[in-house]
């Protein structure tokens, strides 16, 4: 058999969870869709002692509208989202995304959660966290808290969530007025992962000015990688070509770090980001001009 | 520690003990012995196994044998009755060449029941896009393509 052996838990209740998670504290692993951490379990790179399953956790599937704009449980499946009339409408950068996720096969198991909280690098979603200003709430027995993508993610698969927390639900924050939004990435074949890939948000002033901007790249770096500086630059000018072309330049000259690997060297990755960059600058900026009143 | 799972397969009932880190890939051919469905690179690249659990083509490679506790499970060997009476996909499949070796071709069938059934009158790009996630190393996808639509087509003849 692949994987080595563990003991198995498929509790129905997240009290359950909770409990079990902080009885075996850093020898368990929950298991949300499977699509990251049985690959894993199956070349015995994770050997977790104890997995405790949330697929049987009716409170963590979930869709709503809510304050925070598109809530969703931890174990909304990404085919879910992508299917979700609702999604297209309160959270349309998350929902232009997810197909780049793997295959069709692999998202009706993979779920948000699963996907934000296994922070690959070359994962589409935490990017689009990060561009929207998201927010996780984490719980664990004693513990809950709210926290920013932004602070979520800390390094190669690496988050801000202790042994013993799990992740319960996030929130995508609606498109603010004036503003528009965009995804793009190169991948060798659809359905691969990214060399490189970026989400863009613009948001206009009503005299059209960008008020506010948000770069972020995925597959340059330790994880999702915001370009702050070329965000920065872009306050108080008008999107004109030249002025995004300067920030998308800003941004994978300096702002990226950028590892090869047999599909693509650091060079072609820079490059890449360098045209996707501007690209998802420039059609974010041309859906904000359209987002505006006339 | 071993745990006792029902499940139906291809409409029939069946109870078996397993090891938790038993794959359902592996339950399926070793227990069941429903060869069919078969393994190739099992870390859910390839799509040889690709099975429906509740009507979803998902891969049986990354799933445990005990998450399809109470649960259904469809594979190759419940599409058609043998030989004399094929599926309509596997009709597309024969009649257009389809396959070489056959070693993707389950996982093929099985991502496609799902598919067609959401929708009957996919476009080459819509078929491209879905096989993506299915890898043939013999024919070079064009036959694939070209048995899809023909099966679509049966299919939506026959249901007609
Ligand atoms: C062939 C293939 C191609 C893929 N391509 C892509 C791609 O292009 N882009 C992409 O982003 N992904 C890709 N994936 C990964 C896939 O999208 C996964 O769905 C996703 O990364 C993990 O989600 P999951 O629900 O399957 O999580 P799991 O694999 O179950 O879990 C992943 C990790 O997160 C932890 N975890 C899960 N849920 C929680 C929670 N609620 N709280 C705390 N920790 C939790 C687990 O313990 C584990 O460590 C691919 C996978 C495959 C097999
Ligand atoms: S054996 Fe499951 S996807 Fe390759
Ligand atoms: S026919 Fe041989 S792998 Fe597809």
């Amino acid at each position: 058999m692949k994987p080595a052996a563990f003991d198995y838990h498929a509790p129905r209740t997240l009290e359950e969870a909770l409990d079990l998670l902080a009885a075996y504290g850093e020898d368990a692993k929950p298991l949300a869709g499977g699509q990251s951490l049985v690959p894993t379990m199956n070349f015995r790179l994770a050997q977790p002692e104890v997995l405790v399953d949330l697929n049987s956790i009716e409170e963590l599937f979930f869709m709503r509208e809510g304050e925070g704009g598109l809530h969703c449980g931890a174990m909304t499946r990404q085919r879910t989202v992508e299917r979700s009339a609702m999604a297209k409408q309160v959270a349309p950068l998350l929902y232009e995304a997810m197909p780049h996720i793997a295959h069709a096969q692999i998202r009706n198991r993979g779920t948000i959660g699963g996907s934000l909280a296994h922070a690959d690098p070359a994962a589409e979603l935490p990017a689009v966290a990060i561009a929207l200003d998201a927010s996780m709430y984490v719980r664990s027995v004693t513990d809950a808290r709210w926290i920013a993508a932004r602070d979520f993610y800390v390094g190669l698969f690496a988050t801000a969530m202790e042994p013993g927390e799990l992740l319960i639900e996030v929130a995508f924050p609606r498109p603010r007025p004036r503003s528009g939004w965009s995804f793009e990435e190169v991948a060798r074949q659809h359905g691969n992962y990214a060399m490189c890939g970026a989400a863009a948000v613009v948001e206009l002033s009503d005299r059209g000015v960008i008020e506010r901007a948000r770069l972020v790249f995925l597959s340059v770096g330790e994880g999702p990688v915001a370009a702050d500086q070329a965000a920065a630059m872009l306050v108080g000018e008008r999107p004109t070509a030249t002025v995004l072309r300067a920030a998308a330049e800003e941004a994978a000259t300096k702002e990226i770090d950028p590892v090869g690997d047999i599909h693509a060297g650091p060079a072609y990755r820079r490059h890449l980001a360098r045209v996707i960059g501007e690209r998802v600058l420039n059609s974010a900026a041309a859906r904000a001009f359209e987002a505006c009143p006339t | 520690m071993n745990q006792t799972i029902e499940l139906i397969v291809n409409g029939k009932q069946y109870r078996r003990t397993v090891e938790p880190r038993l794959l359902l890939c592996d339950f399926l051919r070793n227990e069941l012995g429903l060869t069919g469905t078969h393994v190739g690179c099992e870390h859910g690249v390839c799509g040889a196994c690709t099975v429906l659990l509740d009507r979803e083509a998902v891969r049986s490679c990354l799933l445990f044998a005990v998450q399809a506790n109470g649960r259904e499970i469809a594979t190759v060997e419940g599409l058609g009755e043998g030989p004399q009476q094929m599926h309509a996909l596997q009709h597309g499949f024969w009649e257009t060449h389809g396959l070489q070796c056959g070693y993707c071709t389950p996982g093929i069938l099985m991502s496609l029941v799902p598919f067609l059934e959401e929708n009957p009158n996919p476009t080459e790009e819509e078929i491209r896009d879905l096989l993506s996630g299915n890898i043939c190393r013999c024919t070079g996808y064009q036959k694939i393509v070209e048995s899809v639509q023909l099966g679509a087509r049966l299919l939506r003849e026959t249901s007609k």
